[in-house]
């Protein structure tokens, strides 16, 4: 998923760069506020192990294929998600620079796809919320946690990993590059990295249940639930997981359902109320068929969607795409600093109570 | 990157390479970096039906690879990381676009043909410049070179540290890879059953590892900061390199010259 200089407006490649720069800004600010410098080695020696990682084949059975490891979401759950998505950032610079898989300039939409998503919209929606929740427990203690693990990690790396699809065809599209239609490029993006995310968990979770056998205070939030410091948020909790699992199936089902090849452009821009129609200057008639598929698509896509009112540039205009790619700066910058406020915020209320 | 191996070996070239002598490996990281990024700004922000005046800026990573000695084979074996994605976006151009651009001969060129060539070329550009980069400069003076341009000292320090444990993880891998591969012949991959523990322990093992790690680092008066050697200070040469590369760089963006080459030629 490593994208090219050659994928990305500077536009664009300025906006994800700002979105990346704040969020590491953010999470630079709060490793040194609680005082875990000291956890530069490990997070340097981690980082390391997980780039070394993922050259080792998992053969997948019954299939002659292979899978790999999902970096993010390990690096979050051993590290913490300021500290994953730092490492990440490393990562994916040695690979630029070192190995030439991604380029220079687009290592800040690199970061944004595969970090951003991975270490802190993975921790706070879905391992936080999964491992914290009640789930399992009528199957024991030690079998309930292990299976928590395995639903957070698939789940996890699942969902973030087919949000990082995503915005690659956002960012390309947004930067007039491929003639591809939104929603096709989508179609051709997506499945593949639903199959990707699917092994990617399962050899995450493999690893984390090893780690959680020999040294359950590694594995954050499972530590601190250990030494009892949970209780109350496990409806909230459950709820959120709930959400996020609805939305990814609705998401699939009603992109299979939908028999309109197009169908995440025409959910995206078909509802005229939302004035998308007016945002793309598209003929209504051809896009705004009302079906239960596309509603619950266009649900979809403004909850995963970070800009869902982005205006698209027309393929040949330079202009348009400056304007969507400042608009999209403030934007993304703005749910950057959301994030990483909004984790602050329930970490610091959990320390008081 | 399929092979821990390949790819310690891969580091360890890159790193000859940034090691050896040249006049580009002499300049100041600082001065490369800003022309590399200059560069890539110009090359993408070239239009996707400027195939013409885009190849001229295949003049910058020619120069300096003959400057710098690099041998090009190197970088060409580089292209197979990042090509795919960008073919797999192109592809549908010649497709999805047939406005006819102009005739060759008999042969009618569309507009599709014209912006999947110059993404291609674009993607090859980019990756040659940031390749010549990372060629021509070590990590540490890169390094340096990161924090003299105000990147956070914690991130440009965790990726010095974190630059020193690849080549050991990788090389621990590769041993534990191989031993599990003659002990399980005939097999792909690792089999689910080891799944965990393959990693697990090597995990475990790491993270005792850095605890020793910090331990001694704090022994020896780590404050949270490294310090860097003060290397050179950027001098004349390095910033008349900066000025006649970002003045052709600007001269091949803004005048199309090799088609006024070709209105030379061609009458």
């Amino acid at each position: 998923m490593h994208m090219a200089d050659a994928l990305l407006a500077p536009a664009v490649a300025a906006a994800t760069f700002a979105a990346t720069g704040v969020t590491a800004g953010v999470s630079i600010h709060k490793l040194r506020k609680d005082d875990d410098t000291a956890k530069l080695p490990t997070m340097a020696v981690t980082a390391a192990l997980v780039f070394a990682g993922q050259m080792i084949n998992y053969t997948i059975p019954g299939t002659g294929s292979s899978g790999h490891l999902c970096g993010g979401m390990l690096l979050s759950t051993l590290l913490g998600p300021q500290a994953g998505f730092l490492s990440m950032i490393v990562i994916l610079t040695i690979q630029c620079l070192l190995f030439a898989d991604g380029g220079l300039m687009a290592l800040g939409a690199n970061c944004w796809n595969m970090a951003f998503y991975g270490c802190f919209v993975g921790y706070y929606l879905i391992w936080r919320p999964i491992i914290r929740s009640g789930l399992f427990s009528k199957l024991g203690e030690k079998a309930a946690v292990r299976a928590r693990i395995i639903l957070a990690s698939v789940l996890g790396c699942t969902v973030t990993l087919e949000l990082g699809a995503f915005s690659v065809v956002l960012e390309t599209t947004l930067s007039g590059i491929t003639e591809l239609p939104f929603g096709a490029f989508c179609a051709l993006m997506l499945p593949i990295h639903l199959a990707i995310g699917l092994v990617e968990g399962l050899v995450t979770s493999a690893i984390l249940i090893f780690v959680f056998e020999a040294r359950p205070e590694l594995l954050q939030e499972v530590s601190a639930r250990e030494k009892g410091l949970r209780g109350r948020q496990s409806l909230k909790s459950t709820i959120i997981v709930l959400a996020v699992l609805a939305a990814v199936i609705g998401g699939g089902l009603s992109l299979l359902a939908s028999s309109n090849p197009d169908g995440l452009e025409w959910a995206l821009f078909g509802n005229k109320d939302a004035g998308y129609a007016e945002n793309m200057a598209l003929d209504e008639e051809s896009y705004g068929v009302q079906s239960g598929a596309a509603d619950a698509a266009q649900t979809i896509q403004d909850k995963t969607s970070v800009l869902p009112d982005y205006a698209f540039p027309d393929s040949e205009s330079a202009a348009g795409t400056t304007v969507s790619g400042l608009v999209g700066a403030a934007v993304v910058a703005a749910a950057a600093v959301g994030v990483c406020a909004l984790g602050g915020f329930f970490r610091k209320r959990k320390q008081r109570s | 990157m399929a092979n821990a191996e390949r790819a310690s070996a891969e580091l360890r070239q890159m790193d000859d390479l940034a090691s050896s002598v040249s006049p580009i490996h002499s300049l100041h990281p600082l001065a490369k970096l800003i022309v590399t990024i200059s560069y890539v700004l110009a090359t993408v922000s070239f239009d996707r039906y400027e195939l013409t005046a885009l190849s001229g800026m295949i003049l910058y990573p020619a120069a300096l690879f003959a400057l710098s000695g690099i041998p090009v084979r190197t970088c060409l074996h580089k292209l197979r990381f990042v090509l795919p994605l960008v073919l797999a976006v192109g592809l549908f151009n010649p497709l999805l676009d047939r406005t006819p651009l102009f005739r060759l001969g008999t042969v009618t060129v569309t507009g599709g043909v014209v912006s999947m060539l110059s993404l291609m070329c674009k993607g090859a550009f980019c990756l040659a410049a940031s390749f010549l980069l990372a060629a021509t400069t070590p990590i540490d003076a890169l390094c340096a070179a990161l924090r003299r341009v105000r990147v956070p000292s914690f991130l440009v320090t965790l990726l010095l540290l974190t630059y020193r444990y690849v080549s050991v993880m990788l090389d621990e891998v590769s041993v534990m890879t191989t031993a599990y591969r003659l002990r399980a012949p005939g097999q792909k991959g690792i089999h689910i059953s080891a799944w965990g523990s393959f990693l697990g322990q090597l995990l475990l093992r790491s993270m005792d590892r850095a605890q020793s790690l910090y331990e001694s680092m704090l022994l020896r008066g780590f404050t949270g900061e490294f310090r860097y050697a003060e290397g050179r200070r950027a001098g004349l040469r390095d910033w008349i390199f900066v000025l006649i590369c970002l003045s052709a760089f600007a001269l091949c963006r803004f005048v199309d010259l090799p088609a006024l080459i070709g209105g030379l030629l061609v009458r």
